[in-house]
């Protein structure tokens, strides 16, 4: 069969729990599909190139570069963004984190650090710093610094609301 | 805001070998292989090339994985290096198929147990994310890269293009003849060190070569690799050697090398019987030294040796102005990281010097 260039398919994707539909072409990255097809323009555009992790959602609960992910290759699986990271409302425990530490500035490398950070807490529930820093080595931020963010990460894996974490905290202040 | 969109293509996902190699086989040229896509898809979106179809390995189940096995090689047994032990039955060495994420390779118990260096340059690559994407194949078979070449369309209309993308002059060295882009991976000088060999499958069969000869020292085209051919798997044989991998670069995440070195050396009685020392990101294919190699060799591994393969190395690298650091720190720094490179394998303190 010769290449069909255009060629649309339908893929299916379980984007923050939702199942949806959406027919691309072969050459759309995740990164596009979400943000121009489903609107969910919480999942930044940075470099587009894989060099700053704005763009980083998790699929089947794993970090990926949605710039970096062709979204055909993604039908089937399961996407959560930074959209998804809240319950009925509720902050998660890293943006509430993130909001009382002031980890966000301009909050254009926000939704990257969090789905990163959310990889690595429900995996490791209690983090040492390094074990931060390490997690959030491809995630640029070019306004905080990165101590708030790191701290932030910490004090949300305090939070009695990570799954996993074995004795309830409260999240200090 | 300019958005960098990726040329059309289409995309085959194959289940098995055979399907991958039939579809290379079947679109010829026009066709590329994507595995992890964090090459291939920058440079996609850069302009560097279209092509009409994608062959993704991202489906073949079987060039996934890590598992003891013997040396693959038909004439194996002539082949024997003059420390290796006699085969008791053991596994002589691990297979690594192509399509393994670097985040699977480097938390493997068998590679963290036999080879540490291999963890140790993996945990140093890109970034953690993007070491669950990117795969040992891409890896190995990554394309070269320079500062006039891994630039977006507009960067590259206003320098203009060069021999490695529709020009015809290199911008690195305008007299040469030749490009000079760097193999910038990391995993291809260590496993080169390791005296890894690896195995290419095609619609016309099997080849099986050493790493190394997976390589020439040419920008243009430094894979030996044909068109239609499958890099499915490396092994890495267990020699008993004491390995190390040092990597220079601006930041200590994210930024390919500007400069990789790879030691992996045999000492028995005191005496060092086979040392292997292969530079990074200095050349286009991973640089190995002969001569920093012999100067190590039938002695013992001391000072004035390893001050003799440093001085070597040196001689033997030329980096051109085309990476991260100037060329000549880079240069330099062959000389201290190789020293640094066999003092940590040999196991002994680091130089004041
Ligand atoms: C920001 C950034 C930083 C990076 N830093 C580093 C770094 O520090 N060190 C480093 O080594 N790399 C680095 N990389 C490059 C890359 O992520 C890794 O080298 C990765 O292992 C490439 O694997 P892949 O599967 O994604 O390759 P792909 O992009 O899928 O493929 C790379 C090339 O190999 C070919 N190929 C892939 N698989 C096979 C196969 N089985 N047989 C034959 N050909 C094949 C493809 O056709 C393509 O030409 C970086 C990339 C980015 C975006
Ligand atoms: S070394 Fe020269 S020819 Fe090769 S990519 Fe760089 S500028 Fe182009
Ligand atoms: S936008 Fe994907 S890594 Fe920068
Ligand atoms: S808050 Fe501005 S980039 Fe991180």
């Amino acid at each position: 069969m010769p290449p069909q260039h255009g060629a649309r398919r339908t893929i299916t994707l379980a984007v923050n729990g939702r199942a949806v539909e959406v027919r691309v072409t072969a050459s759309r990255t995740l990164l596009e599909v979400l943000r121009e097809d489903l609107g969910l323009t919480g999942t930044k555009y940075g470099c587009d190139l894989g060099e700053c992790g704005a763009c980083t959602v998790l699929v089947d609960d794993e970090p990926r570069l949605a710039c970096l992910q062709l979204a055909v290759e993604a039908d089937g699986h399961r996407l959560t963004t930074v959209e998804g990271l809240a319950v009925d409302g509720t902050p998660h425990p890293l943006q509430a984190a993130f909001v009382a530490l002031g980890a966000a500035q301009c909050g254009f490398c926000t939704s990257g650090m969090l789905m990163t950070a959310k990889a690595l807490l429900d995996a490791v529930p209690d983090p040492s710093h390094e074990a931060v820093c390490e997690a959030l080595a491809g995630n640029l931020c070019r306004c905080t610094g990165y101590v708030k963010i790191i701290e932030a990460v910490r004090l949300a894996a305090a939070d009695a609301r990570v799954p996993g974490r074995p004795e309830p905290a409260e999240v200090a202040r | 805001m300019t958005v960098l969109r990726l040329p059309p293509f289409d995309l085959i996902a194959p289940r098995t070998v055979a399907e991958a190699a039939d579809a290379l086989a079947h679109h010829g040229p026009s066709a590329r292989l994507i595995a992890g896509g964090t090459d291939v898809l920058p440079n996609l979106k850069r302009g560097l090339a279209a092509p009409d179809v994608l062959v993704s390995l991202a489906g073949v189940e079987s060039l996934r994985g890590i598992r003891p096995a013997a040396d693959p090689r038909p004439s194996a047994n002539g082949l024997r290096g003059p420390t290796r032990p006699p085969s008791t039955g053991a596994p002589e060495g691990i297979t690594i198929g192509a399509a393994t994420r670097l985040n699977r390779l480097m938390a493997d118990p068998a590679v963290c147990q036999s080879f540490p260096v291999i963890r140790e340059a993996v945990s140093q690559i890109a970034t953690p994310t993007l070491r669950r994407m990117g795969t040992v194949g891409g890896n190995l078979c990554l394309d070269t890269r320079c500062t006039y070449y891994n630039r977006p369309a507009l960067w590259r209309e206003g320098a203009g293009d060069c021999m490695k993308h529709e020009g015809d002059v290199c911008r690195v060295a305008p007299g040469g003849e030749r490009c000079w882009a760097t193999l910038s991976a990391d995993l291809p000088p260590v496993l080169v060190a390791l005296d890894a060999v690896v195995r290419l499958t095609s619609a016309r069969g099997d080849r099986v070569l050493a790493l190394g000869d997976l390589y020439r020292d040419d920008g243009l085209t430094h894979l030996t690799l044909a068109p239609d051919e499958i890099l499915a798997e490396v092994w890495v044989p267990v020699w008993g050697s004491r390995a190390a991998f040092l990597k220079l670069r601006p930041r200590c995440a994210v930024d390919f090398a500007s400069l990789g070195v790879a030691v992996a050396v045999d000492v028995a009685d005191g005496i060092c019987r086979r040392a292997r020392i292969v530079l990074g990101a200095v050349a286009s294919h991973p640089l190995r030294v002969p001569a920093a190699e012999a100067a190590l060799c039938d002695r013992a591994p001391d000072a004035t040796a390893i001050r003799a393969a440093a001085d070597a190395a040196y001689d033997a690298a030329r980096p051109m102005d085309n990476a991260d650091q100037p060329p000549a720190y880079r240069r330099q720094m062959v000389r201290v990281m190789v020293a640094r490179a066999l003092r940590a394998a040999l196991g002994q303190p680091p130089s004041t010097r």
